[in-house]
């Protein structure tokens, strides 16, 4: 430290001693803060709720992946994004992306 | 618990028995996402993300040698659901079983509950040990026989054969829930039960699938509004007008539904005040329930939020009377948490029979219990590593900072992708099923 008067020294470390006894929560609310700046001003609020809500909606159109596959006859179809929670419009389901509808052929290994 | 100069009452976990593949290559269907034990405690039921249903039984034999507490084996396993997809609302339904329920033993059949998402079955397992033998139009491996070459007649009698065990579904409890059912409860009327999903809590009647009644429905009027949802619900072990669900904002409302039909307003209101100078982006995040059990006696409550538990007495509203933290140094790891999605996990908790020792599962597959008479906890972890029966399991100790002493493991070293979600508890001995991913390992105390 350079040459600083002892007021402003022990205000330094006071502010010091404070910063530790903040939160663990506070520290690592500013850590997600400073890497996702847009995130909701409504913590675990619609968003997040109506996301639960949602889960396993997805969408196929029959008509769309026919003409795509007749258009595109002998090639690939375009794969579903790596995200798959939001499966609309754009892209063309294949059939791997079709529901399984089968259930499981195999025993349970805990009854192995 | 094993602690240190450990006096009489403190028990000693062994490992005995675990269940499932060795392999570390998980398939999705096998994932064990429920665990129940039967009222006897005869009975194990597991549920795994495939819809399928294992039961093991106890077996009676070795209890009169008292050199261990019977073993569990595989008594019957059958597919419970299966996955479907709803055409009009573009909804894929997952087989995954939420929850097992055993009925209380009435006859000789053995009666459960499971429920994936959307639907509830009642199944009926029930066992045989006796076949017909002596038709006289049929051959004994089934084939008919032409009427004119019978010369003489016989009595068909029942001989033993080797035991079967049946699973048959005998309800289907269908179409009366719009978001995914997190918990179903039987009431101890015995005749009724509850199934509740994100938004609405419903009644059944056992014998009657076409009907239910609505008794809780917090869909705001528009969903833009939707604040707060039903993590679980559950009857009141001895009062069967009374039941509570708790929610993700960390409350537990208490109904009674004498009160009227439709039981929206709460006859208590658990909450436990909080500091607002304490609260942060995780703060409704972290207090969300995801698990709520009445003890056995019926006087108290157990949630389960991300890192505590909480004992809360029904007569006490304003907090709990007890609060127990099962990994507090993760609070300095939130941010990680969330960001894998990690701090959403769903862990339940448990009673022992007597209501004094709660249990619940944490990550890298250790579990944690908490005696609340001597205020001792213990952390214990299901492994492979261990698995000598007789053998006292040694405690295990997470450093949260600082030096890290031999044997401890540092927070950071933990393995998140090890969770105990799933824990059951022998209703009258000490006896624990610990679900790791899938694996289900049994524990014991040691017996001498």
């Amino acid at each position: 430290m350079s040459a600083e008067s002892p007021e402003s020294a022990s205000a330094e470390e006071q502010k010091e001693m404070e910063d530790k006894v903040i939160s663990p929560e506070k520290v690592e609310e500013a850590k997600l803060k400073a890497r996702y700046p847009h995130l909701g001003q409504k913590p675990g609020g619609s968003d997040f709720l109506r996301k639960r809500l949602q889960k396993g909606q997805k969408y196929f159109d029959s008509g769309d992946y026919n003409m795509a596959k007749a258009k595109m006859k002998n090639k690939q179809l375009p794969t579903a994004a790596p995200d798959k929670t939001e499966v609309t419009g754009d892209h063309i389901p294949t059939p791997q992306d079709l529901p399984q509808r089968k259930p499981s052929l195999v025993a349970s290994k805990l009854a192995g | 618990m094993a602690g240190a100069g450990g006096g009489g009452n403190d028990i000693q976990w062994c490992f005995s028995q675990v269940k499932g593949a060795v392999d570390d290559d998980v398939a999705e269907a096998d994932i064990i996402s429920t665990v129940e034990f039967n009222h006897s405690g005869e009975l194990l039921a597991t549920g795994d993300k495939g819809g399928r249903v294992v039961i093991f039984q106890q077996e009676q034999e070795n209890k009169i040698q008292s050199l261990s507490r019977g073993e569990y084996n595989v008594y019957s396993t059958f597919q419970s659901h299966e996955p479907e997809f709803d055409y009009l609302k573009s909804l894929e339904i997952e087989e995954k079983i939420n929850k097992i329920r055993w009925l209380p033993q009435k006859n000789a059949a053995q009666f459960l509950l499971s429920t994936n998402d959307k639907t509830i079955k009642l199944w009926k397992i029930s066992e045989r040990d006796k076949r017909p033998e002596g038709y006289n139009l049929k051959e004994e491996d089934g084939r008919y026989r032409d009427p004119s070459t019978v010369t003489t007649l016989r009595v068909p009698v029942f001989r033993p054969m080797d035991l079967m065990v049946e699973a048959s579904p005998r309800r289907i409890f269908a179409n009366a829930h719009t978001y995914h059912i997190n918990s179903i409860s039987i009431n101890s009327d015995y005749e009724t039960y509850l199934s509740a999903d994100d938004l609405r809590i419903n009644l059944w009647h056992l014998e009657i699938t076409d009907r239910s009644f609505n008794i809780v429905d917090i869909k705001p009027a528009n969903m833009e509004e939707l604040t707060e949802v039903i993590t679980a619900a559950e009857f009141h072990p001895n009062s069967c007008n009374t039941f509570v669900y708790s929610s993700s904002k960390g409350t537990i409302r208490l109904c009674d539904m004498r009160a009227s039909a439709l039981c929206d307003r709460h006859s208590k209101l658990f909450e436990e005040p909080e500091d607002p100078s304490n609260r942060s982006f995780f703060s409704e995040i972290i207090s969300s329930i995801s698990d709520v059990k009445f003890s056995h006696s019926g006087r108290y409550m157990m949630t389960r939020d991300y890192l505590s538990v909480k004992i809360w007495d029904l007569n006490m509203e304003n907090r709990p009377v007890e609060t127990y933290q099962v990994h507090e140094y993760l609070r300095s790891k939130l941010c990680s948490l969330y960001e894998n999605d990690c701090i959403f996990d769903k862990f339940e908790c448990c009673w022992n029979g007597s209501d004094s020792v709660v249990m619940t599962g944490s990550y890298n597959n250790f579990f944690r219990m908490f005696d609340r008479n001597t205020k001792r906890d213990i952390t214990l972890e299901a492994s492979r590593e261990n698995n000598k029966p007789r053998t006292v399991l040694k405690p295990r100790k997470v450093c949260a900072s600082g030096k890290r002493k031999k044997d401890e493991i540092s927070v950071d070293s933990l393995d998140f992708n090890k969770k105990i979600l799933h824990t059951a508890w022998h209703p009258k001995e000490n006896i624990i099923a610990v679900a790791t991913t899938n694996n289900l390992y049994i524990f014991q105390d040691k017996v001498n």
